[in-house]
């Protein structure tokens, strides 16, 4: 979308919403949070708040869909009717559609799949604020739900959007900034692996810009990472507490 | 398993079609007789099909892909009142595999509809703002159908080539704006176009490279990557599509060897529109 006189980034290198380039938005995340699942996450990353759920290793429904070699994830990424700026129409748009394909490759990579034959996994990802960055977010916030459900995995899936706004490469973008400026790639990472389990770009960039994208979100995902892992131990060390 | 090959189905022909993949490749040879690097034949027909304004058909080896181009006269969207709308859609026909179902599009074919999409949009290879005839009221509106009509591997690159080829050899009646009501001439016109994006895609498998996989080689490669590129050698458009993982250090080189790839395809495309 063009920049309608809007001022992304001031004199001083300062964001819309006082942040550097390469800071990322205040993130909260707790996991445990429904109970009737068996595991599930919360995360916020400033303005956007996301539940994800997982149910399973389950029976898979319908049956022919059973792969005799290993599990089959089912993932919905959706967005509450009330998550956006105008009402959203109920139902999967077609953004939603693609957006739950990729994050599904993504955990299909980290998840150990060939440990459940047969048996589907459910995860179920609900945007109930969005402000930027949702599929990244969403995609974490999976990835702490399938932890916390205890299905084995060979990493966590981590996840980061960059961007490029007033011609600058940013970190994390946030609403406004994904909607007026140049350009936004969500990224994925296994650190564990060394590899890259998501990529998507919209917007305009050059190779060299690129090259320094992957960089920032690089390191913004390891970041997220160290969260996520205390997120988990947080939770684990309650229940040690408890027990003594 | 290879930590190389993580995720994927682990049944045995794949498993050994992937080894025999990556002992070519390191002899930088393929399947097909091709070089890791080269495209298949590519065969650009545009205005094949004469009740659209403009169409094309593609074909990349085996694999091949129909657009054709109709247009409405509609009201804009709220946000940009004055500018021309384009819509992309892709089905995955029934008759170009066996593992495409009839139906409503499944998620495959919205993702390559919009990947489609994100090249042309965000290359801004058509000049939207010259698509306005009242501002705020009317615009041409344009739909890109994309069919694929034989699959064969790598459906992304030959579709954005479809679709660019038809728009660029779309013509639209001209209208008149009298006293606020748009009356149809007999006049047509050409699209304008600003820009001629095109996309490649890469398999990768453990440490090597490849161009446009078929789909034998795709099911066993580790990861597939699709990217556009405006005329500027910009990236425009990026999609990991499918599972797996592309280790962090290849990604430079994948991005040059694409550029370099790019080139070459808009060359064919645009020698295509010059002749068709």
């Amino acid at each position: 979308m063009e920049n309608k006189g809007i001022k992304l980034i001031n004199e001083d290198g300062k964001r819309i919403d006082g942040r550097l380039y390469n800071e990322l938005r205040p993130i909260k995340m707790e996991v445990g949070v429904l109970e009737k699942s068996d595991g599930s996450a919360y995360v916020e990353q400033g303005k956007t708040k996301i539940f994800a759920a997982v149910f399973g290793p389950k029976e898979l429904h319908p049956r022919h869909l059973a792969l005799p070699d290993r599990a089959v994830i089912n993932c919905r990424y959706h967005m509450a009717s009330f998550s956006v700026e105008e009402r959203k129409q109920l139902g999967m748009t077609r953004r939603e559609i693609e957006l739950s394909k990729v994050i599904r490759h993504a955990l299909e990579t980290a998840v150990f799949l060939e440990k459940f034959p047969r048996a589907g996994i459910d995860v179920f990802i609900e945007v109930i604020q969005a402000d930027g960055g949702t599929r990244v977010a969403g995609l974490n916030a999976a990835s702490l739900a399938l932890a916390d459900a205890g299905i084995y995995m060979r990493d966590l899936v981590v996840g980061c959007a960059v961007g490029k706004v007033d011609g600058r490469i940013v970190l994390d973008l946030c609403d406004i900034e994904d909607k007026y400026g140049e350009a936004d790639m969500p990224i994925a990472f296994s650190p564990r692996l060394n590899s890259i389990l998501l990529l998507q770009l919209n917007g305009k960039l050059s190779i060299e810009e690129f090259n320094e994208a992957i960089k920032l979100a690089k390191e913004g995902c390891m970041k997220i990472y160290e969260l996520m892992k205390e997120t988990l131990k947080k939770k684990y060390s309650y229940i040690i507490m408890e027990e003594e | 398993m290879s930590e190389y090959f993580i995720g994927k189905p682990s049944s045995f022909s794949i498993k050994i079609l992937h080894e025999k993949i990556y002992e070519l490749l390191s002899m930088n040879k393929r399947l097909d007789e091709r070089d890791a690097l080269s495209f298949r034949e590519i065969d650009i027909k545009t205005n094949i099909i004469e009740k659209t304004d403009g169409s094309a058909i593609v074909s990349l080896g085996k694999t091949k892909v129909i657009a054709g181009i109709k247009h409405e006269i509609e009201k804009p969207f709220s946000d940009r009142p004055n500018e021309g709308i384009f819509v992309v859609n892709a089905e995955l026909l029934p008759l170009a595999s066996k593992s495409f179902e009839p139906g409503p599009p499944d998620e495959r074919s919205v993702e390559l509809a919009r990947v489609v999409d994100r090249c042309i949009r965000e290359a801004k290879a058509i000049d939207l703002q010259k698509l306005c005839l009242i501002e705020g009221e009317s615009v041409y509106s344009l739909f890109i159908d994309l069919y694929i009509l034989d699959y064969d591997g790598n459906y992304f690159d030959p579709s954005v080539l479809a679709a660019v080829a038809a728009l660029s050899v779309t013509n639209v009646p001209i209208y008149k704006v009298e006293n606020g009501k748009i009356i149809k001439t007999e006049e047509r016109m050409k699209i304008p176009m600003k820009d001629f994006p095109v996309s490649v895609t890469l398999g990768i498998i453990k440490d090597k490279i490849l161009v446009d996989p078929t789909l034998l080689e795709e099911d066993s490669l580790d990861a597939i990557l699709t990217i556009g590129f405006d005329s500027n050698s910009n990236l425009v458009a990026i999609q990991k599509s499918n599972l797996g993982i592309i280790p962090e250090n290849l990604i430079e080189k994948i991005i040059f060897i694409a550029k370099e790839k790019a080139d070459f395809l808009r060359k064919k495309l645009m020698e295509s529109i010059s002749n068709g």
